[in-house]
Parts: structure tokens; C-alpha cells; sequence
């Protein structure tokens, strides 16, 4: 009875506020209200942060992809924040699971079909992976989901290698040098520019590979560490298998 | 619009459904792939909602690792819930 109350109140509650997201008509209409140009409805706003966005994003950054020169230009140091909260939960992880990863558990042979399957298709994912992370100024993407791909990549790897899994010391270095590096260009910026995590290198040309000046560095950075912590993550769960 | 609109809804109800189920069941298992599946539903609607970054986050780490991970605790530890 309660249940079914609970679910009836939570499904109403859904249908009010979805009712007025797609009309777009009470709650988030004080939001809006001049200069801001809609661009898929054409409808004109006053809402002046995003037009800033949109229309100083090219000369201050030179990076294509808007959303990556907030995430890395403007809230640098947030993204630092953020990659320091994975690199913690990974650690707690690791440190909790270390007296539970010499338990050991039955060995499962991976079918034919599985292991064949990733040997073809295991270096396309970590390719799409790794350009999604050095592209990511220029199209949709960046450090954290290309990670994230290579890492799906590493999963099948553990998956089929059931006795080795992952080389656990060559993660912990790549993600070790990933993260000095990140901090090491914002210090530089600090050297170069007067402020941490401040644009140092020439903005090049806009929307070529080598433009928008550290960010491709950053996210290439981001890139190999997300990925590294996730397959570490995995790894570690997965435990050691002893025949 | 209407075929937005449309489109919309059924991925809402496909992110939904999944969720309500992998709340009501016993079987772990079962609901972490109801869960899997409705990040992916999820990513699908990040998509449709022209947020390109997000789904491609969403379902990397939605759909692939964070099942991976419910697999490999419920493994450790039981499959159904008392």
C-alpha cells in the first residue's frame, strides 16, 4: 500500500515537472528574459551569460567546442577538483580492497566467441577513445569520456585475461605522471601568465588540431589519467584468480 | 516539435521503467542491468537534448564500468536480497 502510494507521488511529480520542462512555460521562465538568442527556437532572451560564453569563447580560448573551454579554460580549477575526487575514491578503493584482492575466486574461461570478438575490436576503442581525448577542443568530447572509452576498453581486456588481468605498477605510473603533469602546466601558467592554470601557448588557428593552447595538453593529461584510474578501479574489484 | 516531444517521452519512460524495477526487485543482478539500461536510455536522451559531451560520458561510464562494478561487488558478496 505504501509502495504503491510512493510510486503513484513520485510518477505524478514526474509528469508535473517534465509537463513543464517541454512546454518550457513556469519554473525556469525568470531565467530568461533579452539579448540571448535561442538557437534552436530563434526566440530572443535576456540572459546574458551564456551569449558571453558563446560569443567570447573564439577570442579568449581559441577552442571550438564551448563546453570544453569551460570546463578547462574558465573552471580550470574546478576540473583539477574533480579529477582529485576520483584520484581519492580510486585510492580508498584500492586500500580497502587490498586484504580482500588475495581472496581467491573461481576461474570462469571466457567462450571463444569473446575472445576472438576483442582482439579484433580492442584497439578501435582505445583509437576512438584517445581521439576523442585529443580532439576534444575541437568536437564533442574531452579528457573525461575519452578515458572513460579507453577504460571500457581495459574492461574487456580483464574480461578475457582472466588469470593476468591488468599490469597494476604501469597503471599506477601512467596515472602518476598524468596528474604531476596536469598540475605541472597550471604551475607553469602560474610562471608565464600570473595566474594558475592561466593560457600560456599561442591560441593557433581556430579550429585546427594544434590550436586553443593548453587545453589539448590538459585533456591529453585528463585522458590517460581517468583511463588508468578506471582500469586500476576494475582491476582491483576483479581480484587476483588463482587457478 | 511534436516528434521531439514524442521522442522524448518514450525515453523518459525507458528511463524510468528500468528504475522503478531495479528499486522493487530482489535479484541484484537483474538490477543492475536494469540500471545499465537505463543509463543507456539516458545517454540516448542526453543526445536527443543536444548535450553530445554528456551522453558520450553517460554511456561510457553509465552503460560499460558502473555495471561492471555493480557485477563485480555482487559477486564478492550475494546475489538476492533479503
Amino acid at each position: 500500500m505504501k509502495k504503491a502510494l510512493a510510486a503513484v507521488i513520485s510518477i505524478a511529480i514526474f509528469i508535473v515537472l517534465s509537463y513543464f520542462f517541454l512546454t518550457g512555460s513556469a519554473p525556469i521562465d525568470y531565467l530568461k528574459g533579452g539579448n540571448y538568442t535561442d538557437p534552436i527556437t530563434g526566440e530572443q532572451y535576456n540572459h546574458s551569460v551564456p551569449q558571453q560564453y558563446v560569443e567570447d569563447t573564439k577570442n579568449d580560448t581559441g577552442a571550438s567546442n564551448v563546453v570544453t573551454a569551460i570546463v578547462v579554460e574558465y573552471r580550470g580549477f574546478d576540473t583539477l577538483g574533480e579529477v582529485t575526487v576520483l584520484f581519492t575514491a580510486a585510492t580508498g578503493l584500492a586500500l580497502l580492497l587490498d586484504e580482500l584482492k588475495r581472496r581467491t575466486l573461481p576461474v570462469v574461461d571466457p567462450n571463444f566467441i569473446l575472445k576472438s570478438a576483442v582482439k579484433v575490436v580492442l584497439p578501435f576503442i582505445i583509437l576512438v577513445g584517445a581521439y576523442i581525448f585529443i580532439h576534444g577542443h575541437l568536437t564533442p568530447g574531452g579528457g573525461f569520456p575519452g578515458g572513460a572509452v579507453i577504460a571500457a576498453g581495459f574492461l574487456l581486456m580483464i574480461l578475457v585475461h582472466t588469470t593476468r588481468g591488468l599490469p597494476e605498477r604501469k597503471l599506477s605510473i601512467t596515472e602518476s605522471l598524468a596528474g604531476i603533469s596536469y598540475v605541472l602546466i597550471g604551475l607553469l601558467g602560474l610562471v608565464f601568465a600570473n595566474e594558475f592554470l592561466q593560457n600560456y601557448l599561442p591560441l593557433g588557428n581556430f579550429t585546427m588540431l594544434f590550436s586553443a593552447g593548453i587545453i589539448p595538453l590538459i585533456y591529453i593529461a585528463i585522458g590517460f589519467k581517468v583511463g588508468s584510474e578506471l582500469g586500476g578501479i576494475m582491476h582491483n574489484l576483479k581480484g587476483v584468480h588463482e587457478e | 516539435m511534436m516528434l521531439f516531444t514524442f521522442i522524448a517521452w518514450v525515453l523518459a519512460v525507458l528511463v524510468i521503467a528500468p528504475a522503478i524495477y531495479a528499486v522493487e526487485t530482489k535479484d541484484l543482478l537483474s538490477a543492475a542491468i536494469a540500471v545499465g539500461f537505463a543509463d543507456l536510455a539516458a545517454a540516448i536522451l542526453f543526445l536527443v537534448l543536444q548535450a553530445p559531451d554528456v551522453a558520450i560520458t553517460q554511456a561510457a561510464i553509465g552503460a560499460g564500468i558502473t555495471l561492471a562494478i555493480f557485477v563485480y561487488a555482487i559477486r564478492r558478496t550475494e546475489r538476492w536480497e533479503k
